[in-house]
């Protein structure tokens, strides 16, 4: 029988990011308890280090914006394979959950008549994005603390979660550890919301810190949940590439934004080589151009810099294996030009770009006011994960629902830049909403013992093997390696089909994994723990991915370069087998009612 | 840059504890906390540390490093002479936990204390407000915060004294001030900020301000403020005398 401490909810939120602090203070305002579980210290999320900004149809830049060009703009970086109704939700919603952030204490910057201001992103027809300098994410997350704190909250701080538990199909609980003494903890509650964000560390070059495990997306598989469109990755396209040790900290799309320009070592832009048929007519095709565009021009076209960042990574990519990078594998991103343009540009730079500026100064010695970066795809985002209904955010798993990166749906196949930190709120507050909802009207589930025996029992095994037992690290860094090279930006069949091969013996290892010391927060220990997460999301990318047959958003396949609308009708969605094993099934895509065809017919 | 540097780390817990060397390979533009990471992976799979984003950002590395408050993930090793031990050290104000890992919850105690944002009526029919850019710009100075509390590590009331119940420290002050100071609060806190959070004892020693990795100027912009705002709201002799005749 393990030792744990027992605490009750009528509503668990797993993940304190921007989508579980959201899903945590809509439960709580509803009236029933709630219990927020953070993996690490409450506010560092991974929400801190969203840079550009949130996107809404404030229309307070652009007047001509509204949530029908938000909509049009989501679905086509999406590739159409997006929950439509999801993107729906998104874009009419999102303008009232930043204004409420407002209501909060979050300040943005302001345009010149005393509102938010909005900036220029990546695949937004309009400048869309309110923002706060180049930290916006911190700011979402901590407004949304700090009110939260006075919401009478449980939080339950460097908490992990390490299975759901079921009675009769529904979801009766969690169990988990804290970090501090290593104590289990089991939570009983009548529903539970996953907002745990991604799946970035299954790669080697990744943005993501340690957390990005894919916790959430495998605790509902395993609890039997539908995870859909795993083959979609996203990577950024600057991510630093040098000095080695920074390799896949984020450089903002906002620099891009803000006027920074791409170019190969020719010292050519050479983003103008490959503009997609469906974005040509909205693409600028000179300098001049896009230069009008990043300062507001209405009546200038983007700048391609500012295509969607699947595209652009693809073509940082061929720059480098063209043999046209720069020294250190990546290709240069320039800011520093503006000076040209802008009297005392430097100090124009240091305020749009302030963390960039010191961020470049403190880790690479380099001043991106006079010099350019060099920078390189990193792996970013999942548009992958849990299979939510749209109004609710339940998954297939009664009593489960998902927001944020670790559900699927709204981004499809590439998510547009700002969409992140708009979809964390938009959803995060359904999911909160129906999850109260869903508690006050169930009653409560029991737990069985059994199941948490198996969940404490599995949790252990690492310290029975000690330190004879192979290192958790050298399992991670060897999987990270494999999924890095063999299910990356550029994939094809017989590397999935390798990677296939490498994910059994990776987890035999991982069966073998052992752990020294004591359960008193013992990082090897944790990332003992992590690996079986690591291993099922690697999984499911990689299946998802042979699946797909095609070349799709985030999701290039070079013996499949191609869009095939063979693929565009259905969404791939994985489950666990009676057997255990992982089945890759089709889910079509509902027809789009006439309303939003006609808003994506006419926004073309 | 040497190729191998030796890190001199504190492990233990709160009951016993020791400073151990580790030696691991260094190479260009390497921060401190990766030499932690590869100690952690090759050596001491057991050292605790906490980290999150690896880029200045969440203020979760907070240690003392050569004695010196910093953000191991900002700490680059060329700062440092690797020819000599690197020491690596828990933050000293907050009880240990284990290793690196400090128990920094108070933290979380003392900011709910302070009373939240209350804003003014909205400006507009639509529910939204007016704000200059101007006005703004001084809270966003404050809300740059990463809340790393190197600054509350750094504070002699607290990290000397241990007067946790009485102030509460830096941090919070300039959380207040940016509440304090946001163009759209009605609260008052200034009834708070003299008894409660012990604005008082801050001797302006500014020693906060030089260890912010995010470079607020949190004893100039923050606290004087703050402590002028206590004189002229709960101190000034005239409105005492108005509301003394009032009662």
């Amino acid at each position: 029988m393990p030792d744990y401490q027992t605490h009750e909810h009528d509503v668990l939120v797993i993940g304190a990011g921007g989508a579980g602090l959201r899903a945590a203070i809509e439960a709580s305002a509803s009236g029933v308890s709630v219990g927020l579980v953070c993996k690490s210290l409450l506010g560092k999320a991974h929400t801190v280090m969203a840079e550009g900004g949130i996107a809404a149809a404030l229309a307070n830049v652009d007047d001509r914006d509204n949530w029908k060009v938000h909509f049009a703009d989501t679905m086509r970086g999406g590739q159409y394979v997006n929950n439509w109704r999801m993107a729906e939700l998104h874009a009419r919603e999102a303008p009232d959950r930043v204004r409420e952030l407002e209501a909060w204490g979050a300040v943005f910057d302001r345009t010149k008549d005393g509102r938010i201001l909005q900036r220029n992103f990546g695949g937004h027809r309009y400048p869309r994005l309110a923002h706060v300098g180049d930290r916006t994410g911190l700011e979402l997350i901590r407004t949304l603390q700090d009110h939260g704190i006075h919401q009478g909250i449980d939080v339950h701080m460097e908490c992990t979660i390490v299975a759901l538990l079921k009675d009769d199909g529904r979801v009766a609980g969690a169990f988990g550890y804290e970090r501090e003494r290593g104590r289990f903890k089991l939570f009983r509650a009548r529903a539970v919301v996953l907002a745990t964000g991604g799946i970035g560390r299954a790669y080697k070059i990744t943005s993501n810190s340690w957390e990005y495990t894919g916790d959430g997306h495998t605790l509902a598989y395993d609890a039997g949940a539908d995870l859909m469109d795993m083959e979609f990755v996203q990577f950024h396209p600057t991510g630093m590439i040098w000095p080695p040790s920074v390799c896949g900290i984020l450089v903002t799309e906002a620099v891009r934004g803000e006027g920074g320009v791409l170019k190969n070592s020719e010292g050519r832009r050479f983003m103008y080589d490959e503009i997609p048929d469906n974005y040509r007519s909205q693409t600028a095709d000179n300098d001049e151009e896009g230069w009008r565009y990043t300062q507001g021009d209405k009546a200038a076209r983007r700048p391609p810099e500012l295509l969607t960042r699947d595209h652009v990574s693809r073509c940082i990519m061929r720059e480098v294996k063209a043999g046209r990078g720069s020294p250190h594998g990546g290709v240069f991103l320039d800011i520093a030009w503006i000076k040209a343009r802008i009297p005392s540009g430097a100090e124009h730079i240091r305020k749009k770009l302030p963390s960039m500026y010191h961020q470049f100064k403190q880790l690479a010695d380099l001043d991106i006011t006079e010099t350019p970066m060099e920078v390189g795809p990193t792996t970013h985002y999942v548009m992958g994960g849990v299979k939510v209904d749209a109004e609710t955010q339940m998954s297939t798993v009664p009593g489960l629902f998902a927001a944020g990166e670790c559900a699927a749906g709204i981004n499809g196949a590439n998510r547009l830049g700002g969409n992140s930190l708009s979809d964390i709120l938009v959803f995060g507050k359904r999911a909160g909403e129906f999850a109260a909802k869903f508690a006050k009207e169930q009653k409560a589930p029991s737990v069985d013992g059994a199941q948490v025996d198996a969940a404490a029992k599995g949790a252990l095994e690492p310290f029975e093997r000690g330190t004879s037992g192979e290192g958790a690290y050298q399992v991670q860094y060897a999987l990270q390696e494999m999924m890095q090279n063999l299910v990356g930006i550029v994939r094809n069949e017989p590397e999935m089909k390798r990677a296939l091969e490498c994910l059994g013996p990776l987890r035999e290892r991982a069966a073998r994994v052992g752990v020294g010391g004591h359960r008193e927060y013992n990082p090897g220990w944790h990332a003992a723990l992590d690996l079986h997460s690591l291993l099922t999301v690697s999984e499911a990318v990689t299946r998802s991915a042979l699946e797909r047959r095609e070349s799709r958003g985030g999701h290039f396949r070079d013996d499949y370069p191609d869009k095939d609308n063979a693929f565009g009708s259905f969404n791939f969605v994985v489950r666990k087998k009676s057997d255990g094993a992982m089945e890759v099934a089709r889910a079509p895509i509902p027809p789009m009612p006439a309303e939003l065809k006609q808003v994506i017919d006419e926004m073309k | 840059m040497a190729s191998t540097a030796t890190f001199r780390i504190w492990r233990g817990d709160a009951q016993n504890g020791r400073f151990e060397d580790y030696q691991t390979a260094v190479s260009d533009g390497m921060v401190v906390l990766d030499a932690v990471h590869q100690i952690q992976a090759e050596t001491a799979n057991d050292l605790a540390v906490r980290w999150n984003c690896k880029a200045g950002k969440c203020g979760s590395c907070s240690a003392e490093v050569n004695g010196n408050p910093r953000l191991m993930c900002m700490t680059r090793l060329n700062q440092l002479d690797l020819a000599k031990p690197v020491t690596l050290e828990p933050m000293r104000a907050f009880p240990l936990i284990r290793d690196l890992v400090t128990d920094v919850s108070w933290n979380f105690q003392a900011k709910k204390s302070v009373k939240k944002f209350k804003p003014r009526k909205p400006d507009a029919p639509d529910g939204t407000w007016r704000i200059n850019q101007v006005d703004v710009d001084r809270v966003q100075e404050f809300r740059k915060c990463i809340e790393c509390f190197l600054c509350q590590d750094v504070c002699h009331v607290l990290r000397d004294h241990h007067m946790f119940g009485e102030f509460v420290g830096p941090r919070h002050l300039v959380y207040t001030a940016a509440l304090e100071m946001h163009p759209l609060d009605t609260e008052s806190r200034a009834r708070d900020l003299k008894a409660a959070h012990g604005v008082g004892l801050c001797n302006i020693t500014k020693c906060c301000t030089r260890v912010c990795p995010e470079h607020i100027t949190i004893t100039d912009n923050a606290i004087i403020p703050l402590k002028e705002r206590v004189i002229d709201q709960l101190y000034d002799p005239v409105a005492r005398l108005f509301r003394m005749m009032r009662a």
